[in-house]
């Protein structure tokens, strides 16, 4: 069993590493034909590992592999924790990554560096592999940097951009504002359980009861520390803004790692965690009020992007925050349910932009497009099948993962749940609103494409168009087929712990489910579905019907306007107080503590001193024997002086 | 079990039990002189000469693993013969699992230093080598001498070489960065002698393992600590005498900097653990809180400078201050981090400390050498020179990022385990240790990867980029032995762990035994 999760693990890792080295000499069919195949084993491996676990109720794999370090008591290994929610998590990374490889042939067949881009897109593979089958924290960390590593390569990766270098810098180190946080929360964890492996850690959270750590409970703040990590990784307000910067990268990896996978990790982890954030309803409520910020606020700037890939972005920044408030209720189950969903529709809204950017030979600006309905009849079908599942068309799959967290808030004891709620309700009217204002500018209404590149506008190869099948099937039906199982007859039952009698918002929606086909019929009931179709009808009243109501909607509300265009100024916030405060700081540290009072007036001020000593002295020594001889007999004078009156003192006392 | 010498049997008596160590320490020395006679104008010879001398005693070295015994703390490879017996001073070696790793790093990092200095040095390319190899000698001999007055010898004869290899081929300002280089640490050492010749007098012995077990008074300690620590800590480099290190690195040639970060720092580090820990452990425990502050500022204030250099070799010299903040900062948060039913945290510190001292040899040295393969072909260490070498370097960025990245501590290399080590440790002494260590986090990615940033990403905007060859064959060589150093460390730290497990338990017990 050992070797069969290892194998997961190990071949698109070998496949990175063989196309990493090689590439060059093997060629590109060559490349990418192995890096296929390695990741086609894993999804095979995985498909049967989620067969072996989920369907047949198999047992929790638990082993550790090597010791990477033994000190006293404490074993630190890598080893593997497959257990349901691993096998889902297995399942959605590698068909998602499948999906892009395949696509990547495509998308990238100009590019120079095809053979490296086939190396790290499976190197982040393998990466996102051990991030999800850790059994222990020291190896959830190492995964954790080690897919910011490749983000940080993918993102950068047309280095010649300088907006690209820019922008991989910044998500490398706002990541690691998160880690930093995530590295203390596991320093606690480690200090109160004497142990970093899951099992061991969460046998012994009674140890933290009763014990408080800057006023607040211990269990308290090692969730909040833990939290910031993924805060990080999951792009939480205020820790966002790395992920909209992230779309430099080629467009495959904006579908694998900042939409479908790696930005899930921060859920991914809350998730596994779930027996302490149970603890505490302090870190609970934080975990929600910061998803709900994050859900709508992102949501509101996703409408004022003219950018096809921002757009998206921001939309997935969004559902983050949805993902996040089912966390904080709670409803941990429905994170990882919205989780999947939105793996496959959100890769499937990315590569189709991709698709329609490769078409529109690289023009990002949903204004210059349009009426690529025709041109495209792919992209825009599994477009539309995409937009609806973001949306939660009633029916596809986003509806049921949306709606379960939007009825699990509704019934959360937590404080301020009822704010939260009208944020969530709200952010569907505002999905639907830029979902559709995208869908309609680019495929609908007159072409807007300027004259050469409308002459050569055609459907994508199948590359391209196949990975788009493949995923809108999984964005249409797999809510239907999963919801029942996965909420609530016990799939994910053996990885999550909620305690119920505090939080009872599963219990009560289980109450409320009558199957997957009674939701679509009761939908027409719920307030959510009248915000979403208020959503459409906007969006098709002021892209299509009365475009110039959005002009006149726009400079009316100018304040509103410029404050959704600054992006509430976050950038610049942090790049007045933390980028330019902090060269400033150092500067101040280098110029005036290190060079002026250290170096200048302490080191060579003493050298200085020296030769001043040196200089009084000097001319003391003057050459003459008989100054050297008054001298001598002087101070001999004051010695014998001294025995004589001082008996057996000594002059001076070493 | 024949290679362990427990200490009762080798008081007094003269052993002989092996003489590796002798080898490891005058093979080079001897090796040196002869690629002196050699001259200059053989310049060919003396090359592939210092070279095989320089493998010869890393293999050798590597013998020192192979026939080590991990459990125990006792000295092994023992030599001991009377040298001036009038004072009882012995020559007397020996090593444990905490000098030992030191010696393999030493011999590891000479070899590379003189592969790398091939045909980059044209002036006195023998006297370049033979410098080195008589250097690696000298260090041998500071990280096994288990007599005082020879630990004290060889401290102060190793400043010798790295002084004329910074005066002799250094840059513009090297005789200032020598002399600066030279009266910071031979200030610093002049206390220790003084503080070593006190006990003597009073227990009779120049044995540092006699030193350990010597009762000393509160009073005692506290001279002898600080007057320990002022020798250290300028080694190390910490705060506030860290300011002839950037300097020194700036002037030094690209050699002098991988030696001076990779081991010279090290023997900083090593000092804590063979002498003040054990001798003084009273004042130790007393002034822990100093030098752990001091060493978070190293961290924290050190990461600031760093961030704004403009000149490479500063930066990575600013970076290694910061580095080895971790090692003081493990070593002595193990008082507050022992408790007596789990000394895990205390462990954490001590030997993340030593695993951190590894690691940086490796990194500092890599990153070092980066910096010198850009200067050889530009002679420029200015950041601002360079931008989008990537372009025309394609396998030396590759290099470079992951060298980069294992200096921002990335998990799967050697960076990652001795930072994490000592920021768990730190955490269970006290949270804001570790709050105020884990901000290297940030900063040291910060201004590591911003570096990489302006140096190798990016549109070329100086011409001389754009004709810039990627790395040789040699170069190559050398990059990728460090990059699988790096990641073997990373992905598995057990073995280097084990082998100094004994020998670190044994130093926590000492440490945490008073003398009063």
């Amino acid at each position: 069993m050992e070797n069969f999760y290892l194998t997961i693990a190990l071949s698109p890792l070998i496949g990175a590493i063989i196309a990493g080295f090689f590439g060059r000499i093997l060629g590109r069919t060559a490349t990418h034909t192995i890096t296929i195949l390695g990741v086609l084993i894993s999804t095979v491996l995985a498909l049967m590992v989620f067969n072996y676990h989920v369907l047949e109720q198999g047992e929790v794999f638990n082993q550790n592999l090597y010791t990477w370090m033994q000190i006293g008591g404490l074993n630190i290994s890598v080893g593997f924790l497959v257990d349901n929610l691993t096998s889902v998590m297995l399942v959605v990374v590698s068909f998602v990554s499948l999906m892009v490889h395949i696509y990547t042939i495509g998308y990238m067949h100009n590019d120079k560096d095809y053979t490296k881009f086939f190396s790290y897109i499976s190197l982040f593979t393998f990466s996102m592999f051990m991030l999800v089958m850790s059994n222990n924290f020291m190896q959830l960390f190492f995964g954790w940097e080690a897919v910011g590593l490749v983000s940080y390569l993918l993102i950068g990766f047309w280095h010649h951009k300088e907006s690209a270098v820019e922008a991989n810098l910044k998500a490398f180190l706002v990541n690691r504002v998160g880690d930093f946080g995530f590295l203390l929360g596991i320093g606690l964890v480690l200090a109160f359980s004497g142990s970093l492996d899951y099992v061991e850690v969460f046998a012994s959270l009674n140890n933290t009861i009763g014990q408080s750590l800057w006023g607040m409970d211990l269990i308290t703040v090692i969730c909040l520390l833990l939290f910031v990590g993924a805060m990080g990784k999951s792009a939480q307000v205020p820790l966002h803004v790395w992920l909209p910067g992230s779309m430099e990268g080629p467009t495959p990896i904006s579908a694998l790692i900042h939409a479908a996978t790696m930005v899930t990790a921060g859920i991914f982890m809350v998730s596994r965690m779930s027996p302490m954030f149970e603890m505490s309803e302090v870190a609970l409520t934080v975990v929600m009020v910061v998803g709900a910020i994050t859900a709508l606020f992102m949501g509101l700037l996703g409408i004022v992007q003219n950018d096809i890939k921002k757009v998206v972005a921001y939309s997935t920044l969004s559902q983050l925050g949805y993902m996040t408030v089912a966390l904080g209720v709670s409803a941990y189950s429905v994170a990882i349910f919205h989780l999947m969903t939105h793996a496959f529709f959100k890769a499937l809204l990315f590569l189709g932009a991709g698709s329609v950017i490769v078409a529109m030979h690289h023009e990002q600006d949903i204004r210059k497009m349009g009426g690529l309905r025709k041109k495209m009849p792919i992209t825009y079908w599994t477009g539309l099948i995409g937009t609806l599942a973001l949306i939660g068309f009633p029916g596809f799959s986003g509806f049921y993962s949306k709606d379960m967290i939007i009825e699990a808030v509704h019934f959360s004891s937590l404080p301020y749940a009822d704010w939260v709620y009208y944020a969530v309700v709200a952010g569907v009217f505002i999905t639907a609103f830029y979902s559709f204002r995208l869908f309609f500018l680019v495929f609908h209404g007159q072409s807007r494409v300027d004259s050469h590149t409308a002459q050569h506008l055609h459907e994508s190869p199948l590359s391209i168009t196949l990975p788009l099948i493949m995923l809108a099937i999984p964005s249409a039906i797999i809510g239907y087929f999963t919801i029942e199982p996965m909420l609530f007859t016990g799939w994910l039952d053996n990885a999550i712990t909620v305690d119920g009698l505090k939080h009872t918002s599963m219990h009560e929606l289980s109450k409320l489910f009558h199957g997957a086909t009674a939701m679509i019929s009761h939908a027409v009931q719920t307030l959510p579905f009248w915000m979403m179709v208020g959503g459409i009808a906007s969006a098709w009243v002021f892209s299509l019907y009365k475009t110039q109501w959005a002009d006149w909607v726009q400079s009316t509300f100018k304040r509103t306007n410029y404050v959704l265009n600054s992006l509430y100024g976050f950038d610049r916030f942090n790049e007045i107080v933390f980028v330019n405060g902090i060269k400033k700081l150092g500067n101040i540290l280098w110029k005036v503590s290190d060079s002026m009072v250290i170096d200048s007036m302490i080191v060579n001020g003493s050298a200085r001193f020296i030769g001043f000593v040196g200089s009084m002295v000097r001319p003391i020594q003057t050459g003459y024997v008989y100054h050297y001889a008054f001298f001598m007999i002087f101070s001999l004078l004051i010695i014998l002086t001294w025995t004589l009156f001082m008996g057996d003192k000594p002059l001076l006392v070493i | 079990m024949d290679a362990v010498y427990g200490r009762q049997a080798i008081i007094g008596d003269l052993i002989m039990e092996n003489t590796l160590l002798s080898l490891l320490i005058w093979l080079p020395i001897m090796g040196g002189a002869l690629v002196i006679l050699l001259g200059n104008e053989r310049a060919m010879t003396a090359r592939w000469m210092s070279l095989a001398i320089s493998i010869l005693v890393f293999v050798m070295s590597l013998s020192l693993w192979a026939g080590f015994d991990s459990s125990t703390h006792l000295m092994q490879f023992v030599e001991k013969i009377s040298w001036i017996a009038q004072f009882n001073i012995h020559y007397h070696l020996g090593v444990d699992g905490i000098s030992m790793p030191l010696i393999i790093l030493t011999t590891f990092s000479t070899t590379l230093v003189i592969a790398a200095g091939w045909e980059v040095i044209q002036k006195r390319p023998a006297h370049y080598m033979a410098a080195f190899l008589m250097m690696e000698g000298l260090i041998i001999g500071v990280f096994s001498s288990l007599d005082a007055i020879l630990f004290y010898a060889f401290w102060e004869a190793s400043l010798i070489p790295m002084l004329l290899i910074v005066g002799i081929w250094g840059g513009d300002n090297r005789v200032y960065a020598a002399i600066k280089f030279f009266l910071y640490t031979f200030l610093g050492s002049v206390f220790m002698l003084v503080s070593l010749i006190y006990m003597y007098n009073k227990g009779g012995s120049f044995s540092i393992l006699d030193m350990h077990n010597l009762s000393l008074t509160a009073a005692e300690q506290a001279w002898i600590f600080w007057a320990f620590f002022m020798a250290f800590a300028v080694k190390v480099p910490m705060f506030p005498v860290h300011t002839w290190l950037p300097d020194a690195h700036v002037q030094a040639p690209t050699g002098g900097s991988v030696i001076l970060a990779a081991i010279m720092l090290k023997m900083g580090g090593y000092g804590f653990f063979r002498f003040s820990l054990p001798i003084t452990p009273d004042a130790s425990l007393q002034f822990s809180d100093v030098v752990i502050a001091l060493s978070l500022i190293a961290i924290v204030y050190i990461g600031f400078v760093a961030l704004v250099q403009r000149d490479m070799k500063k930066l990575i010299a600013y970076s290694s201050i910061s580095h080895m903040g971790f090692v003081t900062l493990g070593v002595f948060a193990l008082f507050l981090a022992y408790k007596p039913d789990s000394t895990e945290g205390a462990l954490l510190g001590l030997e993340g400390a030593m695993v951190q001292m590894i690691s940086h040899g490796f990194i500092s040295a890599a990153m070092f050498l980066v910096v010198g393969v850009l200067y050889d072909r530009l002679h420029s260490r200015e950041i601002s020179t360079y931008g989008g070498v990537i372009n025309s370097m394609p396998k030396f960025t590759g290099f470079a990022v992951l060298f980069a990245m294992a200096n921002a501590g990335l998990p799967g290399t050697s960076g990652f385990v001795g930072e994490f080590m000592v920021i768990l440790g730190a955490v269970q002494a006290n949270i804001w240790y570790a709050v105020l260590a884990a901000t290297t986090l940030i900063v040291g990615a910060a201004y590591t990867l911003w570096m990489v940033k302006r140096v190798f990403w990016g549109k070329i905007t100086n011409s001389a980029v754009a004709t810039l060859d990627d790395i040789n064959g040699r170069e190559f060589s050398i990059l990728t032995i460090l990059a699988l150093a790096v990641i073997i460390v990373g992905l598995y730290p057990q073995p280097l762990i084990e082998i100094m497990h004994s020998s670190v338990d044994h130093l926590l017990n000492q440490a945490l035994t008073s003398k009063l």
